[in-house]
C-alpha cells in the first residue's frame, strides 16, 4: 500500500520525537493506518477529531497524530470521552483502548458507555496480554495460556469483548484483525459513521510477550493464525459450534438503532426550560396579584 | 424598565448554595455519583443545569465522574463534581491527572466521618490531609473551606475562579454541618459576581506551545475543537505536551506547577481575623467549627479573657502568613477540629517552639460546641 505513505504523513505530528514506542511487528501500526484511511475517506477535519486513549501500548497511539489528543489514566478513557462529547457534541470522539484497559480496569466504564449510548467510537486492540508492563495475563488471555503472571497457564475464562459490547447495548459492534487490513479500515469507517456507541474489536498480536511465552512464533506466524482462524460472520452463522471451536467471527456483529444520549438529553433541556418559563409565569402572576392587593389596601 | 434582580432572602441549604454558586460561576457541566451527604448538590444541578443548556450526568462511579469532568473542561465547559469521603478516595488518581495536565475543575468533598464507610450522616473534618496529599506524587493543590451557607455560594464561585485562573483542580472542603444546615441567605445578584475565565491562546496555531512557561506561570489553555491541536497526557511532558524523560524538561515543568501556586499565595490564601490584635489566645478554626469558635470567643471576652479567632478559609496552600505572626507575637494558639489534628499539625509546623499550641480534637461524629472550646480556653489560660 504505497499510497498510504503520503496519507499517513498528512496526519503524523512532525514535531513529535520519533521513533515510536512500539515493537517491530506490532499490530498497532496497522490499526493506526486503518484508522487514518477511514478518517481521511470520511473527510473529518483534524480540528473536529478528539482521539482519547487510556494506558498501555495502545495508549501511546494518539500522541503521534495531529488531532486533539488526550492520553488519560488507565481504564478511564471512556469517561473522559463522555465528558468531551457532552460538552461539545460537534466533536468526533474516538477512543483507543487495549484489552486490559477496556475490559479489566475499565470494564465497568465500558459496559456503561455501551448502555448509555453516548455517540463515541471505541477501538479496542485485543492482543490477549498486558504488553507494556511485560506480559501479564489480561481478561482476554485464553484459558490455559501462559503469561508472566500465569507461568503455569491461566485458569480464568476469557471475555469475548465483542459479545460483551453486544449484550451491554452497543449499537454497532464489529470485529476485525490486523491481518485483514483492508476489511479493518472499512469496519472502522462504518463505526465512525454510526451514530451512538460503536465498538471495533481488533485482534492483534503481541509476539514480544504473548507469542514468545506461548511459543506461537513471530508476528508473521501470529498473523497467519489470524488468517486461518478468522471466520466471516456470514459463514460463521452456517457453522456448528463444534466447527467454530477455536475460531472467531470477523465482520459486523451488530448494527442496530437505539436512543442516543445527546438527543435524549436535548429533550430534557427542552422540558427543563418549559418548567423555567412556567416558574417565571407563576412568579409574575403572583407579583401582579400582590401589587393589586397592595394597591387595593391603599 | 429593567427587571430588578430578586435579592430576597432565601432559606437555603449549604449544598443548594454550593450548586447555585457553581451556576453563578458559569459551571455548565456536572458529573457525579450519589453519596451522602453530598447528593443534594447533584439533585439540584440535575434540575437546574438543563434549564441553562448545561449538562448533568450521573456516571457509574466517582472515578468516571471526575473523568467526565476533566474531559468536559478540556472541551471548554466549566465543570464540577461533588462527593464525600469514599467517593473522594476513588477520585484521587484522576485528581492528580488534572493537576498534571493542568485542567481546571472543581471537586466538592462534603466531609463525613471516616475512615472507610464511616459515619455517612455525621460531620467530620477528616479529609483535610487527603485533600492535600490524597493523590500520589508531589503536587500543588488549592482547597477552600466554607463555614456558612452564604460562604458555600461565595467559595464555590471562588473555587471556579481559582481553577480557571491557575489551571488547577480546586477542592471545596465542606463539612456535613455546613452542607446540610439551612440559613436565610441573600445570594448576590448574578451580574455582580466576579467571574474569571481561563486564558486561551491567541498566537497563530503553529506557534502554540501548550505547556510553555509564562510570566504568570500559567500557560494559555487551548480548547478542543477550536484550532489549537495539542497533546494532553498524565505523563510528565515537555512544553509541547509530549511525554519526556529529559531531566532538563522534567524539573522545570514540575517546578512551574508549584510556582504557579506559590507565586500567588496573596491571591489564593484567604482568612479572617476576629479580634486577634489584643488577644492573648487565638483560636485557629475552619468550617462549621469556626462558628462555635466565634461564639466561644464572645463568651470568653465577656468573662474578661482576651481571645481572638483566626478563621481559615483557604486550607491549602496553608496560610502560614496568617498563623506565623500570631505565634511570633506569643499568643497561645488553640486549634479545635473534628479530626485528630490535621490542621493543628500545620499550625505546629509554622510555630517552631515560639508559642504554645493547644489542640481540641473530636472524632465522635458530633459537632464541637462553644462550651467545649471555652473549657479548652480556660485550660489554655494558664499558658498565657
Amino acid at each position: 500500500m504505497t499510497e498510504d505513505r503520503p496519507l499517513i504523513y498528512k496526519y503524523l505530528r512532525h514535531d513529535k520525537k520519533f521513533p515510536h514506542v512500539w515493537c517491530p511487528g506490532c499490530g498497532i501500526g496497522i490499526t493506526l493506518g486503518g484508522l487514518i484511511r477511514a478518517i481521511d475517506r470520511i473527510g473529518y477535519t483534524k480540528d473536529e477529531i478528539v482521539m482519547i486513549s487510556g494506558i498501555g501500548c495502545s495508549g501511546r497511539l494518539p500522541v503521534y497524530v495531529d488531532f486533539n489528543t488526550l492520553h488519560t489514566t488507565h481504564g478511564r478513557a471512556l469517561t473522559f470521552a463522555t465528558g468531551v462529547k457532552l460538552a461539545n457534541p460537534e466533536l468526533k470522539v474516538i477512543v483507543i483502548m487495549g484489552d486490559g484497559d477496556a475490559t479489566a480496569i475499565g470494564g465497568n466504564h465500558f459496559i456503561h458507555a455501551a448502555r448509555r449510548n453516548v455517540d463515541l467510537t471505541a477501538i479496542i486492540l485485543n492482543n490477549n496480554i498486558y504488553g507494556m508492563t511485560g506480559g501479564q495475563y489480561s481478561p482476554t488471555t485464553p484459558y490455559g495460556q501462559r503469561s508472566t503472571t500465569a507461568v503455569y497457564g491461566s485458569v480464568e475464562r476469557p471475555f469475548d469483548i465483542s459479545q460483551l459490547a453486544v449484550v451491554a447495548g452497543a449499537v454497532f459492534v464489529a470485529r476485525g484483525t490486523v491481518y485483514h487490513a483492508r476489511q479493518l479500515d472499512q469496519l472502522i469507517e462504518k463505526a465512525l459513521l454510526k451514530k451512538g456507541f460503536s465498538v471495533v474489536e481488533i485482534i492483534s498480536q503481541c509476539h514480544t510477550h504473548f507469542g514468545r511465552l506461548n511459543k506461537l512464533g513471530n508476528h508473521i506466524e501470529m498473523m497467519k493464525w489470524q488468517r486461518d482462524n478468522a471466520v466471516p460472520v456470514e459463514k460463521a452463522r452456517k457453522m456448528t459450534p463444534e466447527e467454530m471451536e477455536g475460531k472467531f467471527e470477523i465482520g459486523i456483529l451488530v448494527d442496530r438503532e437505539g436512543p442516543i444520549y445527546q438527543e435524549e438529553y436535548a429533550k430534557i433541556r427542552q422540558k427543563a426550560k418549559e418548567t423555567l418559563s412556567l416558574q417565571a409565569e407563576t412568579k409574575e402572576e403572583k407579583e401582579e396579584s400582590e401589587r393589586r392587593e397592595a394597591s387595593d389596601r391603599h | 424598565m429593567m427587571k430588578k434582580p430578586n435579592l430576597k432572602a432565601r432559606l437555603l441549604q449549604g449544598n443548594e448554595a454550593c450548586a447555585e454558586g457553581a451556576l453563578a460561576a458559569g459551571c455548565r457541566f456536572f458529573a457525579g455519583y450519589p453519596i451522602t451527604p453530598a447528593s443534594e448538590i447533584a439533585e439540584h444541578l440535575s434540575f437546574r443545569l438543563p434549564q441553562l443548556d448545561g449538562t448533568f450526568i450521573q456516571m457509574e462511579d466517582e472515578i468516571a465522574s471526575i473523568g467526565a469532568v476533566i474531559g468536559a473542561s478540556l472541551a471548554g465547559a466549566k465543570s464540577m463534581t461533588a462527593t464525600s469521603g469514599p467517593g473522594f478516595s476513588l477520585m484521587q488518581e484522576n485528581l492528580g491527572f488534572a493537576c498534571m495536565a493542568e485542567v481546571p475543575c472543581v471537586v466538592v468533598d462534603v466531609m463525613r466521618g471516616g475512615p472507610s464507610t464511616g459515619l455517612p450522616t455525621n460531620p467530620s473534618q477528616g479529609d483535610v490531609m487527603q485533600a492535600r496529599w490524597g493523590t500520589h506524587g508531589d503536587h500543588p493543590i488549592i482547597a477552600l473551606c466554607p463555614s456558612s451557607v452564604l460562604e458555600c455560594f461565595q467559595l464555590t464561585v471562588r473555587a471556579f475562579n481559582y481553577s480557571e485562573k491557575y489551571r488547577t483542580p480546586v477542592i471545596l472542603l465542606m463539612d456535613e454541618v455546613v452542607a446540610h444546615m439551612r440559613e436565610n441567605v441573600i445570594l448576590p445578584d448574578p451580574a455582580a459576581v466576579e467571574i474569571i475565565e481561563r486564558v486561551q491562546p491567541s498566537v497563530p496555531q503553529e506557534w502554540y506551545l501548550p505547556y510553555e512557561d509564562t510570566s504568570f506561570g500559567v500557560p494559555p489553555m487551548g480548547i478542543f475543537g477550536r484550532g489549537y491541536r495539542y497533546h494532553v497526557t498524565g505523563l510528565t511532558h515537555d512544553i509541547r505536551g509530549f511525554p519526556t524523560l529529559r531531566q532538563d524538561e522534567i524539573e522545570p515543568f514540575l517546578s512551574r506547577l508549584f510556582r504557579k501556586i506559590s507565586a500567588h499565595f496573596d491571591d489564593i490564601q484567604l482568612a479572617e481575623n476576629y479580634a486577634t490584635e489584643d488577644a492573648d489566645l487565638v483560636i485557629v478554626a475552619y468550617g462549621s467549627v469556626a462558628r462555635a469558635a466565634h461564639r466561644a470567643m464572645m463568651e470568653a471576652r465577656a468573662r474578661g479573657i482576651k481571645v481572638g479567632l483566626l478563621k481559615l478559609i483557604t486550607l491549602w496552600p496553608f496560610g502560614r502568613r496568617f498563623v506565623e505572626p500570631l505565634a511570633r507575637a506569643g499568643k497561645v494558639l488553640l486549634v479545635p477540629e473534628m479530626n485528630m489534628g490535621q490542621i493543628s499539625r500545620e499550625v505546629k509546623r509554622v510555630n517552631p517552639g515560639i508559642s504554645s499550641v493547644i489542640t481540641l480534637n473530636k472524632i465522635d461524629g458530633t459537632l464541637i460546641t462553644p462550651q467545649e472550646i471555652l473549657e479548652k480556653i480556660y485550660q489554655g489560660k494558664e499558658k498565657i
